[in-house]
């Protein structure tokens, strides 16, 4: 299903090399490859029919040079106005000219909004900020008692009154604020569904009386076509400031994202990205284009790998690699580094030519679980110099790591064929070596 | 409730989120007498905007126009009970498990349910919802608190436990939620419980240690009693677009799932993708959450589904 667009797009290509323009003729297939691209990313329908048509608009007259295929420049054209329909990145929240701000964030059941108060607290918080956590969601159950515990973990004070509206709560943790000198109100609302006129008045009221400095509107990234009548009604009901998107960890590829800038026209300003507290991330409209378009982002897998990875430990790694002396610690030791960067096929999917796999689905993540067993199941002398594992220890390993000789045998094969390959890579760099052993995996 | 007050509730919750639908296809119909790709586009578009998906919309369309090729037809009318029939029968094999009324069926005592999905679908609330109904006919019902890693997950599931009057067993937060589970099965034995239901936190699909976990609890599950769990819920939130099929895929292979929820169908959101979901995988949907009180939960019953589905049409003809 997420096979490259811009594969397809050069095989749709193929047959007008050599016209000298782009058309309204020539670039339908192309036109029906994307929008095809976009739907199966959950665009909305609407926006994915208009956002084609001004990509058409753009297109068409367009000179095709020589120096890029045609596919190549309708992909930059298609890029470059989703980029711009996304906006720009900004990680910011509108600071109150007297203190405290108040942050007010809202949206549907379970989207990640006591996740997402959490996460900008423990932000603020290292930047130096005295934020204060207010629990007004009085209806979900057990929803006060969970940011008492995820403010607890943060270092966060939060303001919370068992049997009290919302509205009452919110207005008194202002107060609160105040006296104890916290300089952000962060306010926790209950999950409501748009069409939920008690609830959308509650929250009305919570703005009235509050006068947020910053309303912020949270989706989950998995969310469908329905995003757009959602963030709409909250939009036209709460004047919201931003947008948070919230699990992208995930394999979804946050089409809503494209949807919801299209229809209110306000920032996606965070994006979540776990569940742990840290896992909050400023929103890059680049990204989120690549992985709507399912293209590769060889960028981000390469920011990605350098956050992780340790300078000197990866120095250290190309030597041995150069020198061949690479072990099967230093094999756990990588693997697990990329088990770090994410779900192994996100990783993947973020190197150009690999999300042609047969779909993202078919990367089995249990071989690394299983690949992490059978090493761990060697002794320090196997892992070592692997090539004194015979018959014997194979099948011990086998019975170790709960695997069969088989899956042994084939791990010291790849192992193998890996330490040749290595041997071939002059000098090649760290990121490539790890691309080569991804490929091996 | 009355089985005919759950049927309204139902119907109602459904036709909330169905209008939109019906008056589109009511307004595609209207004074249309041949099957022109005008009438094909606007179709597409009414599936496609129900997150029904581009692969089993043109499926969908492509049975239609067999169906018109072969049977012909009389006037648009007959165009809608064409599509109603191809959906049915994607749906199909739901009659099987509908046909004996849910939340009494148990094969086994005790009847072990283990909940799954992906974060913040409804799972917990699920099952606060279906202890009560257990309860409800008379069985005793036991939970357990295998979520233990979200916080207050505990506390909330407590409540639940309180509402619909049921047992809880849990441990403390960070505790093996493998080990919670086989506790809330050995006190379900002990007490002669009927049914257990089996609380697991939200996990992403696409992260294999937590799916490893997952499959792990299942496995206790099974040493303790063999053939549980008899039943392996999916929950799946209404609103999920294309990412659902993802979920059930990797879900169903971890767990092997049996039956899905599909929750909060008392929004906007079509749930269209369960089509495709049922269509590729075989998987029944067995229950719709239509809001978030105790009793509103309601057994998945492909009649009533296509009959609210499609409720205003029959008014219209
Ligand atoms: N994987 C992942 N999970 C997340 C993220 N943000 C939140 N979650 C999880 O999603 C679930 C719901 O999060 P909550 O913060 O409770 O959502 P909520 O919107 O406050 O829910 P209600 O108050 O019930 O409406 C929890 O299991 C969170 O751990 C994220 O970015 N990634
Ligand atoms: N409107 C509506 N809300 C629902 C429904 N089912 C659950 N919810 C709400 O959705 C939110 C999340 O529900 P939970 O039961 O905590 O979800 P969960 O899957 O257990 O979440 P995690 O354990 O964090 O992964 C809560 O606010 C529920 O009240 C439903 O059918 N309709
Ligand atoms: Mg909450
Ligand atoms: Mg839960």
């Amino acid at each position: 299903m997420f096979d490259n667009l811009t594969q397809k797009l050069e095989s749709v290509f193929r047959k007008i090399r050599g016209e000298g323009k782009l058309t309204p003729q020539n670039i339908e297939d192309a036109l029906r490859e994307v929008r095809r691209a976009l739907l199966d990313a959950d665009v909305n329908y609407k926006v994915a029919k208009q956002f084609i048509a001004d990509v058409q608009a753009r297109a068409v007259g367009q000179e095709v040079i020589s120096s890029i295929t045609p596919g190549q420049l309708i992909i930059k054209i298609i890029y470059d106005e989703m980029v711009k329909l996304l906006g720009e990145s900004r990680a910011d929240i509108t600071q109150a000219p007297l203190p405290p701000t108040v942050v007010l964030v809202a949206g549907l059941q379970g989207s990640g909004k006591t996740t997402f108060c959490a996460k900008l607290a423990r932000y603020l918080h290292t930047k130096g900020r005295l934020p204060l956590l207010v629990a007004a969601d009085v209806h979900r159950p057990a929803a006060i008692n969970q940011l008492e515990m995820l403010g607890k973990q943060i270092d966060v004070p939060v303001f919370s009154q068992q049997d009290t509206e919302a509205v009452t709560i919110a207005r008194n943790s202002i107060e609160y604020a105040r006296k104890n000198i916290r300089d952000t109100v962060i306010i926790d609302t209950a999950g409501r569904l748009h069409i939920d006129e008690e609830m959308m008045r509650e929250i009305e009221a919570v703005r009235s009386t509050v006068n947020p400095h910053e309303t912020l509107f949270v989706v989950d990234a998995m969310t469908g076509q329905d995003a757009v009548n959602v963030a709409k009604v909250f939009y036209d009901r709460l004047r919201y400031d931003g947008i948070v998107m919230t699990k992208l960890d995930g394999d979804s590829r946050g089409g809503a994202a494209l949807s919801i800038r299209a229809v209110v026209g306000k920032p996606i300003k965070f994006i979540g990205v776990g569940e742990k507290l840290d896992a909050l991330e400023p929103f890059y409209p680049d990204r989120i284009a690549s992985r709507i378009l399912g293209m590769g982002d060889i960028v981000t897998l390469v920011e990605k790998a350098q956050e992780q990875f340790d300078q000197q430990k990866a120095q250290k790694l190309e030597e041995k690699l150069r020198r061949a002396e690479f072990t099967f610690d230093d094999f756990l030791e990588q693997l697990r580094e990329i088990k770090k960067m994410g779900p192994l096929s996100q990783v993947l999917s973020m190197i150009p030519g690999m999300n042609k796999l047969p779909a993202n689905a078919s990367v089995d993540e249990r071989n690394l679980t299983r690949i992490e067993a059978i090493i761990q199941s060697m002794t320090k002398d196997e892992r070592r110099r692997p090539s004194i594992i015979n018959g014997s220890r194979r099948r011990r390993i086998a019975m170790g790591s709960g695997t069969t000789v088989q899956d042994v045998n084939r791990l010291l094969k790849q192992f193998e064929d890996m330490q040749k390959m290595m041997k071939r890579l002059s000098k090649g760099s760290l990121r490539r070596s790890l691309r080569g052993m991804q490929f091996s995996l | 409730m009355g089985i005919f007050e759950s049927i309204a509730k139902f119907s109602l919750g459904l036709s909330k989120t169905r209008t939109a639908l019906i008056q589109r296809v009511q307004a595609i119909v209207a004074g249309k007498s041949k099957i022109d790709s005008e009438l094909l586009e606007e179709l597409e578009h009414v599936l496609l905007e129900a997150d029904v998906g581009v692969d089993m919309t043109t499926l969908l369309l492509e049975r239609l126009r067999e169906r018109v090729k072969r049977e012909g037809y009389e006037h648009v009318q007959s165009l809608l009970t064409y599509i109603k029939e191809e959906i049915a029968k994607i749906l199909e094999h739901d009659v099987l498990h509908m046909q004996e009324p849910a939340f009494s069926r148990i094969d086994q005592k005790p009847y072990v349910i283990m909940v799954v999905g992906v974060n913040g679908v409804g799972k917990t609330t699920t099952i606060g919802k279906l202890a009560y109904r257990y309860k409800q006919s008379g069985y005793k019902v036991v939970i357990g608190a295998g979520d233990t890693f979200r916080a207050a997950a505990n506390e909330q599931l407590e409540i639940w436990a309180r509402r619909a009057g049921v047992e809880i067993v849990q441990q403390k937060q960070g505790s093996d939620p493998a080990a919670v589970a086989y506790d809330a099965l050995s006190s379900a034995l002990a007490k002669d419980a009927s049914v257990v239901i089996i609380d697991t936190a939200g996990r992403l699909h696409t992260k294999a240690p937590l799916m490893e976990e997952l499959k792990k609890i299942k496995r206790v599950l099974g040493k303790r009693l063999p053939g549980a769990p008899h039943e392996v819920l999916l929950v799946l939130d209404a609103t999920t677009g294309q990412n659902g099929l993802h979920q059930v895929k990797y879900f169903h292979d971890a767990v092997n799932v049996t039956g899905i929820v599909l929750t909060k169908l008392d929004g906007t959101a079509k749930g269209g993708i369960v089509l495709a979901i049922t269509h590729q995988q075989s998987i029944p949907v067995k229950y719709v959450g239509i809001g978030e009180g105790i009793d509103d939960l309601q057994p998945f019953d492909r009649t009533i589904f296509i009959e609210a589905l499609f409720e205003g049409m029959r008014q219209s003809a």
